[in-house]
């Protein structure tokens, strides 16, 4: 579904993302695990055309959408919920909701798919017509989430969704992303830093590493895998040759 | 109608119109300080088509807002890649460049201004006016007033919705510029006479600050900021002299006690009864 080759992401004299390659097939869950400055926000923006690609190749479904602006990538049900929840919190619960179908071609099942998320998430429900910036941090990630999943993604994107949530919400939030998944086949692809946790959800996951991938493989050999802690974190002497 | 409350009232018309020409852009995240120079574009256009064609008003007005939307379009795609404070600096020079250009300009009179013949009264203004507002409040009630609204708030969000940005920051640009334009036309008509020297930045600071007064969250700000803008100081004339400083006490005491303008979508909502449980547990406890 999602064939990313060879990626390169510079933002001036920083080499955010050096040659990644990866895949994701439909119905999968994918995992992207790094430290801090791994480049994993940076492959996220080059994947959503937030950042433009140095060179590489993006493809989706078999096309080149490397150089697509992002509405075009939205349109075609490429869709990334972005890090921090990033509501709009002048809006309403609703209208957040809403604007998440902006891009649909096909608006006509709009109303029925928000009353399926209110039903999973009556909290939502009962705030609807509320400003969005009432609801609790686990509410504004069911809430991003949610305005994701209406512009009827073929492939689903997370950046960090457990960040800054309890350790009781963010079971919940991952329980949600594999029930879309086995429910609707949604292909994800899930940013993570809570390696423990993602690694029990996902089918494969590539580990990231100052902007280069340093592994691959299913959850069970990277789990076994004593390097995948120090990748996690980040090895220092590495990353000073890069400040300096 | 006493000459006084008409004159009054027609102010109180042309300054709604302009609020809203401000509103558009502002809603969209865009400081445009240059609504006078949309304004003098529409004003001189209408004037001289309605002299010189003969065209009546109530088109030659419409054709004003036209051709000040054909130039706001053509400026804003260069003027809306600044930001900010640049931006504020970019449209406040756009609209001094359009004034001194008019100066200047001898087939419209110059620096002597430009007598206009066609001449409408209140009843067509409030026309116009009525029109203005109940587009903005159409457009508002469309999804357009929450694509807006998340331009407004996150662009980066609104990109990743599939939302063209530029285009609806350009968009609410172009349709500001029209409003004034068409603000510009009914000025000219009423008073019979246009100077562009009248069109100068303190006009634009002015209409902004209708708008910041009345809110800028809401379709009803611009309505109500004009409104207290133009009356208020009217309200003041008993006490002569000190009447502005009166005006400027209140302005500058509404502004420290709500900085986000009178009135705010949530505001709106409450009055419409629209309260979920949660809001009233809130207020409960």
């Amino acid at each position: 579904m999602l064939e990313v080759n060879d990626l390169h992401v510079r933002y001036g004299r920083v080499h955010a993302v050096r040659g990644v390659s990866l895949k994701v097939a439909a119905g999968e869950i994918v995992a992207v695990l790094g430290a801090n400055g791994a480049g994993k926000s940076s492959l996220l923006k080059a994947l959503m055309g937030l950042e433009p690609a140095d060179s590489g190749s993006i493809k989706l479904d078999g096309g080149d959408i490397t150089r697509w602006p992002t509405s075009r990538r939205v349109r075609e049900r490429l869709v990334l919920v972005p890090e921090g929840r990033r509501i709009v919190t002048s809006l309403t619960v609703h209208e957040n909701l809403l604007m998440g179908a902006f891009a649909r071609k096909d608006t006509r099942t709009v109303d029925a798919e928000i009353d399926a998320i209110y039903a999973r998430f009556p909290n939502l429900a009962a705030r609807r017509q509320l400003p969005a910036s009432v609801l609790s941090g686990g509410e504004q990630q069911m809430l991003a989430i949610g305005r994701g999943l209406l512009a009827d993604p073929k492939l689903m994107m997370l950046d960090e969704p457990s960040l800054g949530l309890s350790p009781l919400l963010t079971r919940t939030v991952f329980a949600l992303i594999a029930e879309l998944n086995r429910q609707r086949g949604l292909a994800i692809l899930l940013v993570e830093q809570n390696t423990h946790m993602a690694l029990e959800l996902a089918n494969r996951a590539y580990v990231l590493e100052l902007g280069s991938k340093v592994m691959e493989g299913a959850p069970s050999d990277l789990r076994d895998d004593p390097s995948l802690r120090d990748a996690y974190l980040g090895r220092a002497e590495k990353r000073k040759t890069v400040a300096g | 109608m006493s000459g006084y409350l008409e004159g009054v009232l027609v102010l109180l018309a042309i300054n709604i119109v302009y609020a809203y020409a401000a509103f558009l852009p502002i809603a969209a995240g865009q400081l445009n300080l240059g609504i006078a120079g949309f304004a003098v574009i529409g004003g001189y256009f209408s004037a001289f088509v309605s002299n010189q064609l003969a065209v009546s008003p109530l088109l030659a007005i419409p054709l004003g807002g036209a051709v000040a939307g054909l130039v706001g379009l053509a400026v804003a795609v260069p003027v809306l890649r600044t930001r900010g404070i640049y931006l504020a600096l970019a449209t406040f020079a756009l609209g001094e460049m359009v004034r001194a250009g008019i100066l200047n300009l001898e087939v419209v009179g110059g620096a002597a201004g430009y007598p206009v013949t066609a001449f409408i009264r209140l009843p067509t203004i409030a026309l116009f006016t009525l029109g203005v507002v109940g587009l903005v409040w159409l457009l508002f009630s469309t999804r357009f007033g929450i694509a807006i609204t998340a331009v407004h708030d996150d662009e980066r969000v609104a990109d990743l919705m599939g939302l063209n940005v530029r285009a609806f920051q350009v968009a609410a640009f172009t349709m500001g510029s029209a409003i004034a334009g068409i603000g510009g036309g009914l000025y000219a008509h009423h008073f019979s006479y246009i100077e562009a020297q009248y069109f100068s930045i303190s006009l634009s600071i002015s209409i902004v600050l209708y708008v910041l007064f009345g809110g800028t969250q809401s379709v009803l700000g611009p309505l109500l900021g004009a409104t207290v803008f133009t009356l208020l100081p009217e309200l003041l004339r008993g006490s002569a002299q000190w009447r502005y400083v009166i005006f400027a006490a209140i302005l500058i005491v509404v502004m420290v006690v709500r900085p986000q303008g009178l009135v705010t979508g949530t505001q709106i909502r409450r009055l419409l009864g629209l309260r979920s449980e949660f809001d009233r547990k809130e207020q409960a406890t």
